[in-house]
């Protein structure tokens, strides 16, 4: 059995392969801020956070960090040479101009149409939507990198989301520890396995039904 | 030209009223205009509708307004980190209005660009969306967004000159600038004010003419909400 950090590093570093020189990127919090560190040596990514910042570094050496800049999950970071700064406005800007080619975020639930719901539990949190839905609108690609299944093991990959959504029709892509699933029209394609895990185990823990070149699977 | 420059933050708040609406800037903690609102915490209005983008974390920025009971309603787009307001929200003592980020801000940006109100695709088929005009431009479908303005601005600059002309720090500018533009009254606090003249006309981000107000903070804690470092 992974450990939850493994597994979380496992989807992080899958996630990275997604990546492409030149790309501008949006990572969300939690997992999808882990894939900055496996941007692969030599390629060009520029990452964006929705504070106001294209150029953001690694997290600050003890003694450099600055309390006028952090990033969108309001931890300290660094910048990168290069950088820019602008208003939360032109961040959404260009955010809403689709200029930025991948957005990576994490997701309670995700359903075979695309939709995500990853901002409320009625009754039960109340945090806000902050960005996300800005994001989802409008990223170019939208890639949820998440556990496949709750703490608990119950599914977070259904056939429709029971949660409020955060959007309608939005996700490209799902990266779990377990496998890799593309929304299609048909439904969720299970493009990938990870090392050692079969297809029959990812549709056990999955609560749509998954399909592979077009065929459900088994069992 | 009226003189802009107050000598204390106590001073340029002086004549916000009960139930006003104040637009506050900053990002958590990051860009907040601590003297203004610790100013406005010691005069001890009632009954404001704050805009923010958040309501920071408890015993800090915007919070400490929250705590003394001068808040009834917030617009904001994310509230998370603060467990004191989801307590004053489900005991009703507290109204809160939550809205995507990006249209929260160019929802200011109009206010001050002369724009009542603009179409968006954040949104869009959510609970957000629900009871708003929906219209479809090309391939996509948009919602009707209302501009957001503001009886008083409270922003924070880095520095900023006597005529009101503010520069930014990093990402301490944030919701700041388009706050400045959609307040009847701008009050903004620098870390360091200038003559007319020190700052290069090319690198101002809010020009003067937005801003009503202007002094020079007494005190900056800046705190930052998460510590994060990497290894040496």
């Amino acid at each position: 059995m992974m450990t939850t950090e493994q597994k979380r590093e496992r989807i992080a570093q899958r996630a990275a392969l997604e990546l492409r020189d030149g790309f501008y990127v949006n990572l969300g919090i939690g997992i999808p801020t882990m894939v900055a560190g496996y941007v692969p040596t030599g390629m060009d990514v520029t990452l964006q956070a929705e504070i106001g910042m294209l150029g953001v570094g690694p997290y600050p050496l003890p003694g450099e960090e600055d309390a006028d800049l952090t990033n969108a999950g309001k931890e300290t970071v660094t910048e990168l040479p290069g950088v820019c700064y602008f208003s939360s406005a032109d961040s959404f800007a260009m955010i809403r101009a689709r200029r930025i080619d991948l957005s990576i975020l994490g997701a309670m639930e995700v359903d075979e149409e695309g939709n995500l719901a990853n901002w409320m539990v009625p009754g039960r949190m109340v945090t806000g939507m902050g960005g996300a839905m800005d994001l989802v609108a409008s990223a170019q690609r939208l890639i949820v990198a998440m556990e496949h299944t709750t703490r608990d093991g119950a599914p977070k990959i259904l056939p429709r989301c029971t949660l409020p959504l955060t959007g309608s029709r939005v996700v490209d892509t799902i990266i779990t520890e377990l496998a890799v699933i593309r929304v299609t029209p048909q439904g969720l394609l299970l493009t990938e396995t990870a090392p050692g895990v079969t297809p029959e185990q990812v549709q056990a823990r999955t609560g749509a039904r998954l399909l592979i070149q077009g065929l459900l699977i088994e069992g | 030209m009226g003189n802009k420059v107050f000598a204390s933050a106590a001073q340029a708040i002086e004549d916000i009223p009960d139930g006003a609406t104040v637009m506050v800037g900053g990002f958590g903690l990051c860009g907040i205009p601590e003297n203004l609102i610790r100013a406005l915490v010691k005069r001890g209005v009632r009954n404001l509708h704050t805009l923010a983008n958040d309501m920071a974390v408890p015993g800090a920025g915007l919070s400490l307004l929250l705590e003394c009971g001068s808040i009834s309603e917030h617009t904001a787009s994310y509230v998370g980190g603060n467990p004191l307001l989801a307590d004053l929200m489900f005991s009703g003592k507290l109204k809160v209005n939550l809205m995507p980020q990006g249209n929260f801000a160019e929802s200011i940006r109009a206010a001050g660009a002369g724009i009542p109100a603009f179409f968006t695709p954040a949104g869009v088929g959510t609970s957000v969306s629900e009871g708003r005009e929906l219209r479809r431009f090309g391939e996509r479908a948009y919602m009707l967004q209302e501009a957001l303005s503001a009886d008083f601005a409270l922003v924070k600059a880095w520095r900023g000159d006597t005529k009101g002309n503010l520069v930014y720090r990093k990402t301490a500018r944030n919701f700041n600038p388009m706050m400045a533009t959609a307040a009847k009254i701008t009050i903004a606090e620098v870390e360091e004010l200038v003559e007319p003249g020190q700052l290069d006309g090319d690198h101002i981000v809010t020009p003067g003419i937005y801003v009503k107000r202007i002094l020079q903070g007494g005190l900056y804690e800046r705190r930052v909400d998460k510590l994060r470092f990497r290894q040496a």
